[in-house]
Protein backbone atom coordinates (compact mmCIF):
# COMPACT_ATOMS: atom_id res chain seq x y z
CA UNK A 1 0.00 0.00 0.00
CA UNK A 2 1.58 3.15 -0.65
CA UNK A 3 -0.10 6.51 0.30
CA UNK A 4 0.82 9.70 -1.92
CA UNK A 5 0.45 12.48 0.93
CA UNK A 6 2.00 10.27 3.61
CA UNK A 7 2.33 12.13 6.65
CA UNK A 8 5.95 10.59 7.33
CA UNK A 9 6.44 12.39 3.36
CA UNK A 10 8.05 15.48 4.09
CA UNK A 11 10.03 13.94 7.32
CA UNK A 12 11.12 11.51 4.42
CA UNK A 13 12.46 13.44 1.45
CA UNK A 14 14.76 15.58 4.55
CA UNK A 15 16.24 12.22 6.36
CA UNK A 16 17.00 9.69 4.23
CA UNK A 17 20.68 9.49 5.62
CA UNK A 18 19.17 9.01 8.75
CA UNK A 19 17.38 6.35 8.05
CA UNK A 20 19.78 4.52 6.49
CA UNK A 21 21.99 5.26 9.39
CA UNK A 22 19.31 3.64 12.15
CA UNK A 23 18.51 0.88 9.25
CA UNK A 24 22.26 -0.30 8.50
CA UNK A 25 23.36 -1.92 11.82
CA UNK A 26 20.64 -4.36 11.73
CA UNK A 27 20.23 -5.33 8.25
CA UNK A 28 24.26 -5.30 7.79
CA UNK A 29 24.24 -8.06 10.72
CA UNK A 30 21.14 -10.05 9.55
CA UNK A 31 22.53 -9.40 5.95
CA UNK A 32 26.24 -10.67 7.18
CA UNK A 33 24.90 -13.57 9.14
CA UNK A 34 23.08 -15.36 6.73
CA UNK A 35 24.58 -14.28 3.02
CA UNK A 36 27.96 -15.71 3.55
CA UNK A 37 26.66 -19.01 5.25
CA UNK A 38 23.99 -18.90 2.14
CA UNK A 39 27.16 -18.78 -1.08
CA UNK A 40 29.15 -20.99 1.35
CA UNK A 41 26.58 -23.62 1.75
CA UNK A 42 25.82 -23.82 -2.04
CA UNK A 43 29.64 -24.15 -2.70
CA UNK A 44 29.89 -26.65 -0.32
CA UNK A 45 27.00 -28.85 -2.12
CA UNK A 46 29.29 -29.27 -5.34
CA UNK A 47 32.50 -30.19 -3.54
CA UNK A 48 32.71 -33.53 -1.64
CA UNK A 49 33.80 -31.38 1.77
CA UNK A 50 34.86 -34.12 4.33
CA UNK A 51 35.82 -34.32 7.80
CA UNK A 52 37.81 -31.45 9.15
CA UNK A 53 36.33 -28.00 8.50
CA UNK A 54 39.51 -26.69 6.75
CA UNK A 55 40.35 -29.85 4.99
CA UNK A 56 40.10 -29.37 1.39
CA UNK A 57 37.61 -29.64 -1.00
CA UNK A 58 37.04 -31.12 -4.20
CA UNK A 59 34.46 -29.64 -6.82
CA UNK A 60 32.37 -32.76 -7.53
CA UNK A 61 29.75 -31.49 -9.79
CA UNK A 62 26.03 -32.91 -8.46
CA UNK A 63 26.56 -35.75 -7.36
CA UNK A 64 25.83 -34.85 -3.88
CA UNK A 65 22.33 -33.72 -5.07
CA UNK A 66 22.22 -37.65 -6.88
CA UNK A 67 23.30 -38.90 -4.01
CA UNK A 68 20.97 -37.40 -1.77
CA UNK A 69 18.01 -37.69 -4.51
CA UNK A 70 18.36 -41.70 -5.00
CA UNK A 71 19.00 -42.23 -1.56
CA UNK A 72 15.75 -44.53 -0.43
CA UNK A 73 17.14 -45.13 2.83
CA UNK A 74 17.63 -41.94 4.82
CA UNK A 75 16.79 -39.24 2.62
CA UNK A 76 13.59 -40.03 1.31
CA UNK A 77 12.29 -41.83 4.40
CA UNK A 78 13.23 -37.90 5.99
CA UNK A 79 11.31 -35.84 3.75
CA UNK A 80 8.63 -38.15 4.22
CA UNK A 81 8.32 -37.68 8.23
CA UNK A 82 9.06 -33.90 7.65
CA UNK A 83 5.70 -34.01 5.65
CA UNK A 84 3.95 -36.27 7.92
CA UNK A 85 4.85 -34.82 11.14
CA UNK A 86 4.35 -31.31 9.27
CA UNK A 87 0.91 -32.05 8.27
CA UNK A 88 0.04 -33.75 11.44
CA UNK A 89 1.10 -31.10 14.03
CA UNK A 90 -0.42 -28.43 11.67
CA UNK A 91 -3.55 -29.96 11.28
CA UNK A 92 -4.54 -30.74 14.42
CA UNK A 93 -2.78 -27.26 16.12
CA UNK A 94 -5.12 -25.46 13.55
CA UNK A 95 -8.51 -27.29 14.46
CA UNK A 96 -8.05 -27.25 18.08
CA UNK A 97 -6.33 -23.68 18.56
CA UNK A 98 -9.15 -22.42 16.43
CA UNK A 99 -12.10 -24.44 18.37
CA UNK A 100 -10.08 -23.24 21.82
CA UNK A 101 -10.06 -19.52 19.80
CA UNK A 102 -14.31 -19.63 19.56
CA UNK A 103 -14.27 -21.06 23.09
CA UNK A 104 -12.27 -18.23 24.74
CA UNK A 105 -13.41 -15.68 22.00
CA UNK A 106 -16.51 -13.86 24.92
CA UNK A 107 -15.05 -12.30 27.87
CA UNK A 108 -15.24 -14.66 31.14
CA UNK A 109 -13.74 -13.90 34.64
CA UNK A 110 -10.56 -15.95 34.82
CA UNK A 111 -9.33 -15.12 31.50
CA UNK A 112 -6.29 -13.59 32.38
CA UNK A 113 -5.23 -16.84 34.15
CA UNK A 114 -6.53 -19.25 31.35
CA UNK A 115 -4.10 -16.76 28.89
CA UNK A 116 -1.42 -17.14 31.59
CA UNK A 117 -1.39 -20.63 31.44
CA UNK A 118 -1.52 -20.95 27.38
CA UNK A 119 1.49 -19.37 27.10
CA UNK A 120 3.76 -21.32 29.37
CA UNK A 121 3.91 -24.32 26.96
CA UNK A 122 5.06 -21.42 24.40
CA UNK A 123 7.68 -19.89 26.49
CA UNK A 124 9.42 -22.99 27.81
CA UNK A 125 12.36 -24.39 27.04
CA UNK A 126 11.62 -27.16 24.18
CA UNK A 127 14.26 -29.77 25.93
CA UNK A 128 13.10 -29.13 29.20
CA UNK A 129 9.73 -29.99 27.59
CA UNK A 130 10.95 -33.11 25.95
CA UNK A 131 12.52 -34.18 29.08
CA UNK A 132 9.42 -33.87 30.92
CA UNK A 133 7.59 -35.86 28.72
CA UNK A 134 9.77 -38.58 28.28
CA UNK A 135 9.29 -38.95 32.01
CA UNK A 136 5.03 -38.76 31.46
CA UNK A 137 4.93 -41.53 28.39
CA UNK A 138 7.85 -43.99 30.22
CA UNK A 139 6.13 -46.98 29.39
CA UNK A 140 6.39 -48.53 32.58
CA UNK A 141 6.99 -45.77 35.42
CA UNK A 142 4.78 -42.94 33.53
CA UNK A 143 1.71 -41.39 34.61
CA UNK A 144 0.49 -41.44 30.80
CA UNK A 145 -0.05 -45.31 30.83
CA UNK A 146 -1.58 -45.14 34.28
CA UNK A 147 -4.06 -42.54 33.22
CA UNK A 148 -5.14 -44.37 29.94
CA UNK A 149 -5.10 -47.42 32.31
CA UNK A 150 -8.16 -45.98 33.86
CA UNK A 151 -9.96 -45.41 30.91
CA UNK A 152 -10.06 -48.45 30.11
CA UNK A 153 -6.94 -48.07 27.30
CA UNK A 154 -3.84 -50.67 27.44
CA UNK A 155 -0.74 -49.65 27.82
CA UNK A 156 1.44 -47.90 24.91
CA UNK A 157 5.11 -47.71 24.74
CA UNK A 158 4.94 -43.93 22.99
CA UNK A 159 8.43 -42.99 22.27
CA UNK A 160 9.64 -46.61 23.22
CA UNK A 161 8.69 -48.12 20.07
CA UNK A 162 9.71 -47.66 16.03
CA UNK A 163 6.17 -47.23 14.92
CA UNK A 164 4.77 -44.78 17.61
CA UNK A 165 7.76 -42.27 18.12
CA UNK A 166 6.68 -40.03 15.21
CA UNK A 167 3.14 -39.88 16.40
CA UNK A 168 3.55 -39.32 19.61
CA UNK A 169 5.78 -36.30 19.13
CA UNK A 170 3.54 -34.73 16.76
CA UNK A 171 0.98 -34.65 19.97
CA UNK A 172 3.72 -32.88 22.14
CA UNK A 173 3.98 -30.29 19.32
CA UNK A 174 0.47 -29.91 19.77
CA UNK A 175 0.61 -29.44 23.59
CA UNK A 176 3.15 -26.89 22.92
CA UNK A 177 1.91 -24.98 20.09
CA UNK A 178 -1.52 -24.93 20.14
CA UNK A 179 -2.12 -22.51 22.36
CA UNK A 180 0.40 -19.83 19.57
CA UNK A 181 -2.42 -20.76 17.23
CA UNK A 182 -4.97 -19.84 19.70
CA UNK A 183 -3.59 -16.73 20.50
CA UNK A 184 -3.10 -15.38 17.35
CA UNK A 185 -6.49 -15.95 15.87
CA UNK A 186 -7.99 -14.29 19.72
CA UNK A 187 -5.81 -11.55 18.82
CA UNK A 188 -7.48 -11.65 15.17
CA UNK A 189 -10.76 -12.51 16.71
CA UNK A 190 -10.49 -8.78 18.31
CA UNK A 191 -10.58 -7.20 15.88
CA UNK A 192 -13.64 -7.96 13.42
CA UNK A 193 -16.52 -5.86 13.33
CA UNK A 194 -19.72 -7.06 15.14
CA UNK A 195 -21.91 -5.49 12.47
CA UNK A 196 -22.19 -9.04 10.32
CA UNK A 197 -22.47 -11.79 12.92
CA UNK A 198 -25.22 -9.28 14.30
CA UNK A 199 -26.90 -9.31 10.93
CA UNK A 200 -26.58 -12.90 10.69
CA UNK A 201 -28.49 -13.53 13.90
CA UNK A 202 -31.09 -11.42 12.31
CA UNK A 203 -31.17 -13.58 9.23
CA UNK A 204 -31.88 -16.78 11.84
CA UNK A 205 -28.80 -18.52 11.15
CA UNK A 206 -27.68 -20.54 13.73
CA UNK A 207 -24.28 -20.47 15.85
CA UNK A 208 -22.78 -23.16 13.55
CA UNK A 209 -23.36 -21.47 10.63
CA UNK A 210 -22.62 -17.78 12.06
CA UNK A 211 -19.40 -19.55 12.23
CA UNK A 212 -18.89 -21.18 9.19
CA UNK A 213 -20.51 -18.86 6.63
CA UNK A 214 -19.37 -15.37 8.60
CA UNK A 215 -16.74 -15.09 11.16
CA UNK A 216 -13.87 -18.18 9.54
CA UNK A 217 -14.31 -15.85 5.86
CA UNK A 218 -13.04 -13.01 8.37
CA UNK A 219 -10.85 -14.79 10.00
CA UNK A 220 -9.23 -16.22 6.57
CA UNK A 221 -5.87 -13.44 7.15
CA UNK A 222 -5.03 -14.59 10.37
CA UNK A 223 -5.81 -18.24 9.59
CA UNK A 224 -3.08 -17.63 6.84
CA UNK A 225 -0.71 -15.94 9.06
CA UNK A 226 -0.96 -18.64 11.96
CA UNK A 227 -0.36 -21.16 9.08
CA UNK A 228 2.54 -20.30 7.55
CA UNK A 229 3.97 -19.33 10.49
CA UNK A 230 3.85 -22.97 12.41
CA UNK A 231 4.23 -24.53 8.84
CA UNK A 232 7.81 -23.02 8.78
CA UNK A 233 8.36 -23.94 12.26
CA UNK A 234 7.03 -27.65 11.95
CA UNK A 235 9.16 -28.32 8.90
CA UNK A 236 12.40 -27.47 11.20
CA UNK A 237 11.21 -29.03 14.28
CA UNK A 238 14.44 -30.44 15.90
CA UNK A 239 14.94 -29.86 19.55
CA UNK A 240 12.27 -31.85 20.73
CA UNK A 241 12.91 -35.14 18.10
CA UNK A 242 16.94 -34.45 19.10
CA UNK A 243 15.95 -34.53 22.75
CA UNK A 244 13.59 -37.83 23.09
CA UNK A 245 15.42 -39.55 20.13
CA UNK A 246 19.02 -38.75 19.83
CA UNK A 247 21.16 -38.88 16.98
CA UNK A 248 19.53 -40.19 13.84
CA UNK A 249 16.23 -39.54 15.22
CA UNK A 250 16.48 -43.15 17.09
CA UNK A 251 17.66 -46.53 16.31
CA UNK A 252 15.59 -47.20 13.13
CA UNK A 253 16.00 -43.82 12.33
CA UNK A 254 11.96 -43.48 13.13
CA UNK A 255 11.96 -39.62 13.59
CA UNK A 256 14.47 -38.76 11.52
CA UNK A 257 13.12 -35.82 9.71
CA UNK A 258 15.36 -33.26 6.88
CA UNK A 259 16.55 -31.31 9.68
CA UNK A 260 17.79 -34.38 11.88
CA UNK A 261 18.96 -35.69 8.83
CA UNK A 262 21.09 -32.52 7.66
CA UNK A 263 22.11 -32.16 11.39
CA UNK A 264 23.62 -35.72 11.96
CA UNK A 265 25.46 -35.91 8.45
CA UNK A 266 27.06 -32.26 9.36
CA UNK A 267 27.96 -33.01 13.10
CA UNK A 268 27.87 -36.33 13.61
CA UNK A 269 29.39 -37.63 9.74
CA UNK A 270 30.89 -34.87 8.90
CA UNK A 271 29.81 -34.83 5.82
CA UNK A 272 29.72 -31.57 4.36
CA UNK A 273 29.41 -31.89 1.07
CA UNK A 274 26.29 -34.17 0.96
CA UNK A 275 24.65 -32.16 4.16
CA UNK A 276 24.87 -29.28 2.67
CA UNK A 277 23.05 -30.87 -0.75
CA UNK A 278 20.12 -31.91 1.62
CA UNK A 279 20.18 -28.71 3.30
CA UNK A 280 19.72 -26.10 -0.21
CA UNK A 281 17.24 -28.77 -1.24
CA UNK A 282 15.35 -28.79 2.08
CA UNK A 283 15.57 -24.79 2.00
CA UNK A 284 14.05 -25.02 -1.71
CA UNK A 285 11.24 -27.25 0.09
CA UNK A 286 10.23 -25.22 2.70
CA UNK A 287 10.46 -21.92 0.02
CA UNK A 288 8.53 -23.58 -2.38
CA UNK A 289 5.76 -24.57 0.88
CA UNK A 290 5.77 -21.00 1.58
CA UNK A 291 4.98 -20.06 -1.56
CA UNK A 292 2.31 -21.82 -2.36
CA UNK A 293 0.60 -21.19 1.43
CA UNK A 294 0.94 -17.21 0.56
CA UNK A 295 -0.58 -18.06 -2.83
CA UNK A 296 -3.06 -20.51 -2.01
CA UNK A 297 -4.09 -17.59 1.29
CA UNK A 298 -4.21 -14.68 -1.02
CA UNK A 299 -6.48 -16.17 -3.54
CA UNK A 300 -8.93 -16.89 -0.24
CA UNK A 301 -9.08 -13.61 0.43
CA UNK A 302 -9.74 -12.13 -2.33
CA UNK B 1 -25.89 -28.91 7.90
CA UNK B 2 -29.59 -29.89 8.43
CA UNK B 3 -30.36 -27.52 11.22
CA UNK B 4 -31.46 -24.61 9.73
CA UNK B 5 -34.04 -22.64 12.21
CA UNK B 6 -36.94 -21.48 10.35
CA UNK B 7 -38.79 -18.14 11.05
CA UNK B 8 -42.08 -20.06 11.74
CA UNK B 9 -40.06 -21.59 14.53
CA UNK B 10 -39.29 -18.40 16.06
CA UNK B 11 -40.86 -18.74 19.24
CA UNK B 12 -38.43 -21.99 19.91
CA UNK B 13 -35.67 -20.08 18.71
CA UNK B 14 -36.42 -17.11 21.10
CA UNK B 15 -37.14 -19.03 24.02
CA UNK B 16 -34.04 -21.63 23.44
CA UNK B 17 -31.64 -18.82 22.73
CA UNK B 18 -33.22 -17.08 26.32
CA UNK B 19 -32.11 -20.23 28.33
CA UNK B 20 -29.05 -20.88 26.94
CA UNK B 21 -26.72 -18.87 28.23
CA UNK B 22 -26.75 -20.81 31.56
CA UNK B 23 -26.32 -24.30 30.10
CA UNK B 24 -23.88 -22.96 27.52
CA UNK B 25 -21.84 -21.34 30.49
CA UNK B 26 -21.75 -24.39 32.16
CA UNK B 27 -20.51 -26.35 29.22
CA UNK B 28 -18.14 -23.46 28.20
CA UNK B 29 -16.59 -23.35 31.92
CA UNK B 30 -16.34 -26.74 31.81
CA UNK B 31 -13.93 -26.94 28.73
CA UNK B 32 -12.10 -24.01 29.52
CA UNK B 33 -11.32 -25.87 32.91
CA UNK B 34 -10.44 -29.04 31.28
CA UNK B 35 -8.09 -27.19 28.93
CA UNK B 36 -5.74 -25.51 31.58
CA UNK B 37 -5.37 -28.79 33.43
CA UNK B 38 -4.26 -30.42 30.14
CA UNK B 39 -1.55 -27.36 29.78
CA UNK B 40 -0.79 -26.88 33.22
CA UNK B 41 -0.57 -30.30 34.59
CA UNK B 42 2.59 -31.56 32.57
CA UNK B 43 4.06 -28.20 33.76
CA UNK B 44 3.09 -29.60 37.83
CA UNK B 45 4.25 -32.79 37.03
CA UNK B 46 7.27 -31.58 36.36
CA UNK B 47 7.78 -29.38 39.15
CA UNK B 48 6.29 -32.01 41.61
CA UNK B 49 8.91 -34.45 40.34
CA UNK B 50 11.72 -32.10 40.92
CA UNK B 51 10.97 -32.53 44.70
CA UNK B 52 10.16 -36.24 44.86
CA UNK B 53 12.58 -38.93 45.27
CA UNK B 54 13.95 -41.05 42.69
CA UNK B 55 11.56 -44.17 43.94
CA UNK B 56 8.71 -41.30 44.07
CA UNK B 57 9.52 -39.86 40.41
CA UNK B 58 9.09 -43.40 38.95
CA UNK B 59 6.31 -44.72 41.13
CA UNK B 60 3.00 -43.38 39.48
CA UNK B 61 1.43 -43.97 42.11
CA UNK B 62 2.60 -41.43 43.97
CA UNK B 63 0.82 -38.21 42.31
CA UNK B 64 0.77 -34.75 43.67
CA UNK B 65 0.84 -35.03 47.29
CA UNK B 66 3.95 -36.44 49.22
CA UNK B 67 6.46 -35.41 51.68
CA UNK B 68 8.97 -32.65 49.85
CA UNK B 69 12.87 -33.05 48.92
CA UNK B 70 15.56 -31.02 47.90
CA UNK B 71 17.79 -33.82 47.51
CA UNK B 72 17.69 -33.47 43.61
CA UNK B 73 18.44 -29.24 43.87
CA UNK B 74 21.11 -30.23 46.27
CA UNK B 75 22.93 -33.38 44.19
CA UNK B 76 22.90 -31.22 40.79
CA UNK B 77 23.93 -27.97 42.09
CA UNK B 78 27.10 -29.80 44.55
CA UNK B 79 27.41 -31.37 40.69
CA UNK B 80 28.41 -27.94 39.62
CA UNK B 81 27.81 -28.03 35.84
CA UNK B 82 23.98 -26.69 36.27
CA UNK B 83 24.90 -23.49 37.83
CA UNK B 84 27.80 -22.82 35.75
CA UNK B 85 25.35 -23.09 32.84
CA UNK B 86 22.65 -20.84 34.21
CA UNK B 87 25.37 -18.54 34.58
CA UNK B 88 26.49 -18.64 30.70
CA UNK B 89 22.77 -18.55 29.72
CA UNK B 90 22.19 -15.58 31.45
CA UNK B 91 25.24 -13.84 30.43
CA UNK B 92 24.69 -14.89 26.64
CA UNK B 93 21.04 -14.00 26.95
CA UNK B 94 21.32 -10.73 28.83
CA UNK B 95 23.93 -9.16 26.38
CA UNK B 96 22.84 -10.75 23.19
CA UNK B 97 19.38 -9.31 23.83
CA UNK B 98 20.84 -6.11 24.69
CA UNK B 99 23.08 -5.76 21.86
CA UNK B 100 19.86 -6.68 19.72
CA UNK B 101 17.15 -4.12 20.86
CA UNK B 102 20.29 -1.91 20.70
CA UNK B 103 20.64 -2.16 16.60
CA UNK B 104 16.97 -3.39 16.37
CA UNK B 105 14.89 -0.61 17.61
CA UNK B 106 16.27 2.11 15.14
CA UNK B 107 16.05 -0.05 12.43
CA UNK B 108 12.26 -0.81 13.52
CA UNK B 109 11.43 2.81 13.67
CA UNK B 110 13.21 3.74 10.69
CA UNK B 111 11.15 0.78 8.82
CA UNK B 112 7.94 1.61 10.40
CA UNK B 113 7.83 5.79 9.85
CA UNK B 114 9.39 5.73 6.74
CA UNK B 115 7.11 2.72 5.09
CA UNK B 116 10.19 -0.02 3.97
CA UNK B 117 8.14 -2.56 4.05
CA UNK B 118 10.42 -4.46 1.82
CA UNK B 119 13.59 -4.97 4.16
CA UNK B 120 10.95 -6.49 6.35
CA UNK B 121 11.48 -9.48 4.04
CA UNK B 122 14.58 -10.02 5.50
CA UNK B 123 13.14 -11.05 8.37
CA UNK B 124 11.21 -13.40 6.72
CA UNK B 125 14.40 -15.10 4.83
CA UNK B 126 15.45 -15.23 8.70
CA UNK B 127 12.62 -17.45 9.41
CA UNK B 128 13.05 -19.64 6.96
CA UNK B 129 16.65 -20.63 6.24
CA UNK B 130 17.12 -23.84 9.13
CA UNK B 131 19.92 -23.20 11.39
CA UNK B 132 21.61 -25.97 10.04
CA UNK B 133 22.59 -24.45 7.18
CA UNK B 134 24.19 -21.30 8.79
CA UNK B 135 25.87 -23.41 11.42
CA UNK B 136 28.94 -24.90 9.38
CA UNK B 137 29.78 -21.90 7.62
CA UNK B 138 29.59 -19.82 11.08
CA UNK B 139 31.61 -23.06 12.54
CA UNK B 140 34.27 -22.80 9.69
CA UNK B 141 34.48 -18.71 10.30
CA UNK B 142 34.18 -19.04 13.87
CA UNK B 143 36.73 -21.73 13.79
CA UNK B 144 39.39 -19.76 11.52
CA UNK B 145 39.10 -16.35 14.09
CA UNK B 146 39.78 -18.66 16.76
CA UNK B 147 36.16 -17.92 18.83
CA UNK B 148 34.46 -21.47 18.80
CA UNK B 149 33.59 -22.04 22.41
CA UNK B 150 33.81 -18.51 23.35
CA UNK B 151 30.67 -16.16 24.56
CA UNK B 152 31.32 -14.10 21.70
CA UNK B 153 30.11 -16.61 19.07
CA UNK B 154 27.37 -17.93 21.30
CA UNK B 155 26.27 -13.91 21.23
CA UNK B 156 26.42 -13.60 17.94
CA UNK B 157 24.69 -16.53 16.88
CA UNK B 158 21.65 -15.83 19.35
CA UNK B 159 21.52 -12.38 18.10
CA UNK B 160 20.84 -13.69 14.99
CA UNK B 161 17.33 -15.02 15.95
CA UNK B 162 16.79 -11.67 18.09
CA UNK B 163 17.53 -8.86 15.80
CA UNK B 164 14.14 -10.01 13.60
CA UNK B 165 12.38 -10.95 16.24
CA UNK B 166 12.62 -7.47 17.73
CA UNK B 167 12.45 -5.97 14.47
CA UNK B 168 9.27 -7.63 13.75
CA UNK B 169 7.60 -6.69 17.23
CA UNK B 170 8.69 -3.09 17.13
CA UNK B 171 7.91 -2.33 13.40
CA UNK B 172 4.73 -3.18 14.15
CA UNK B 173 4.45 -1.24 17.98
CA UNK B 174 5.84 2.21 15.73
CA UNK B 175 3.28 1.76 13.26
CA UNK B 176 0.90 1.94 16.04
CA UNK B 177 2.31 5.36 17.58
CA UNK B 178 0.49 8.51 16.36
CA UNK B 179 3.23 10.39 14.28
CA UNK B 180 2.02 13.64 15.18
CA UNK B 181 3.89 14.03 18.49
CA UNK B 182 7.23 13.26 16.84
CA UNK B 183 5.85 16.16 14.41
CA UNK B 184 5.05 18.63 16.75
CA UNK B 185 8.05 18.14 18.27
CA UNK B 186 9.99 18.71 15.33
CA UNK B 187 8.15 21.76 14.58
CA UNK B 188 9.57 22.55 17.95
CA UNK B 189 12.88 22.48 16.64
CA UNK B 190 13.87 18.70 17.18
CA UNK B 191 15.64 16.97 14.77
CA UNK B 192 14.37 14.13 13.46
CA UNK B 193 17.01 11.75 15.23
CA UNK B 194 16.26 13.88 18.27
CA UNK B 195 12.74 13.13 17.73
CA UNK B 196 13.24 9.76 17.87
CA UNK B 197 15.44 9.71 20.90
CA UNK B 198 13.44 12.21 22.81
CA UNK B 199 9.80 10.95 21.85
CA UNK B 200 9.67 7.94 20.29
CA UNK B 201 11.73 5.77 22.20
CA UNK B 202 9.89 6.85 25.38
CA UNK B 203 6.57 5.98 24.04
CA UNK B 204 8.55 2.38 22.76
CA UNK B 205 9.48 1.39 26.42
CA UNK B 206 6.75 -1.19 26.84
CA UNK B 207 6.95 -2.51 23.63
CA UNK B 208 10.93 -2.77 23.90
CA UNK B 209 10.33 -4.35 27.23
CA UNK B 210 8.17 -7.14 25.67
CA UNK B 211 10.35 -7.76 22.57
CA UNK B 212 13.71 -7.71 24.86
CA UNK B 213 11.44 -10.37 27.05
CA UNK B 214 10.81 -12.55 24.18
CA UNK B 215 13.92 -12.02 22.98
CA UNK B 216 15.94 -13.31 25.78
CA UNK B 217 13.36 -16.38 26.38
CA UNK B 218 14.48 -17.37 22.66
CA UNK B 219 17.74 -17.07 23.63
CA UNK B 220 17.65 -19.15 26.99
CA UNK B 221 15.63 -21.52 25.06
CA UNK B 222 18.16 -22.34 22.46
CA UNK B 223 19.66 -26.01 21.71
CA UNK B 224 21.36 -26.03 18.41
CA UNK B 225 23.27 -23.42 18.27
CA UNK B 226 25.10 -23.86 21.88
CA UNK B 227 25.30 -27.16 20.69
CA UNK B 228 27.69 -26.95 18.16
CA UNK B 229 29.20 -23.34 19.04
CA UNK B 230 29.93 -23.54 22.60
CA UNK B 231 32.31 -25.75 25.07
CA UNK B 232 32.03 -27.40 28.45
CA UNK B 233 32.66 -23.46 29.76
CA UNK B 234 30.04 -21.97 27.74
CA UNK B 235 27.44 -24.28 27.27
CA UNK B 236 23.90 -22.87 27.85
CA UNK B 237 21.23 -25.10 30.41
CA UNK B 238 19.58 -26.60 27.58
CA UNK B 239 22.85 -28.64 26.35
CA UNK B 240 23.64 -29.24 30.05
CA UNK B 241 19.70 -30.88 30.61
CA UNK B 242 20.48 -32.70 27.01
CA UNK B 243 23.50 -34.48 28.40
CA UNK B 244 22.07 -35.04 31.56
CA UNK B 245 19.69 -37.31 29.98
CA UNK B 246 22.81 -39.04 27.82
CA UNK B 247 24.30 -40.02 30.47
CA UNK B 248 22.43 -40.02 33.57
CA UNK B 249 18.95 -41.22 32.11
CA UNK B 250 17.80 -42.98 35.00
CA UNK B 251 18.18 -39.86 37.46
CA UNK B 252 14.77 -38.55 36.92
CA UNK B 253 14.29 -36.59 40.03
CA UNK B 254 17.83 -34.64 38.59
CA UNK B 255 16.38 -34.45 35.44
CA UNK B 256 13.03 -32.38 36.71
CA UNK B 257 14.97 -30.80 39.28
CA UNK B 258 17.22 -28.81 36.12
CA UNK B 259 14.59 -28.54 33.88
CA UNK B 260 12.11 -27.09 37.02
CA UNK B 261 15.42 -24.22 37.15
CA UNK B 262 15.16 -23.87 33.59
CA UNK B 263 11.54 -22.92 33.36
CA UNK B 264 10.90 -21.50 36.79
CA UNK B 265 11.79 -17.76 35.28
CA UNK B 266 9.71 -18.55 32.46
CA UNK B 267 7.24 -18.93 34.39
CA UNK B 268 7.36 -15.96 36.62
CA UNK B 269 7.75 -13.80 33.41
CA UNK B 270 4.35 -15.52 32.42
CA UNK B 271 2.95 -14.32 35.67
CA UNK B 272 3.87 -10.86 35.25
CA UNK B 273 3.53 -10.01 32.02
CA UNK B 274 0.78 -12.16 30.33
CA UNK B 275 -0.30 -9.10 28.18
CA UNK B 276 2.08 -7.39 27.03
CA UNK B 277 3.96 -10.90 26.44
CA UNK B 278 0.86 -11.74 24.25
CA UNK B 279 0.57 -8.91 22.40
CA UNK B 280 4.01 -9.42 21.19
CA UNK B 281 3.67 -13.40 20.29
CA UNK B 282 1.20 -12.49 18.05
CA UNK B 283 2.65 -8.58 16.80
CA UNK B 284 1.54 -8.26 13.07
CA UNK B 285 -0.53 -11.19 12.41
CA UNK B 286 -3.68 -9.44 11.97
CA UNK B 287 -2.32 -6.75 9.65
CA UNK B 288 -2.01 -9.39 6.99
Amino acid sequence: MRFPTSPAATIERSHRTLRWAMLTPALAFVGLMIAFPLVYTVYLSITDAFGAVNAGARPVGLQNYGDALTDGRRFWPAVWRTVVFTIGAVLLETVLGLALAMLMRKAFRGMRWVRTVLIVPLLATPVAIAILWLLILDPTNGIANRMLAVVGIGPQEFLGSVSGSLPTLVLIDVWQWTPMITLLLLAGLSTLPEEPEEAAVVDGANAWQRFRHVVLPMLVPTLATALVLRTVDALKTFDILYATKGPGGGSAFEVETLNVLAYGLTFDYQEYGLASAVLVLFTLFIIGIVVLLRRRAGRSES
Amino acid sequence: MSVISVPAQSAVVAVRRRRRPSGWSWVRGGAITLVCLVFALPIVWMFAAAFKTNAQVTDPSVGLVFTPTLDNFRAIIDGGQILQAMANSLIVGVVSTALSALIAVPAAWAVGRFRMRSTGSLVLVARIVPAVSLLVPWYYLFAQAGLVGTYTVLVLSHMFVSVPLILWIMIGFFEGLPIELEEAARVDGLSAFGAFLRIALPLAAPGTATASVLAFVASWNNFMFALVLADEDTETVPVTLFSFISYASTDWGGLMAAATLMTVPVVVVALLAQKHLVAGLTAGATKG
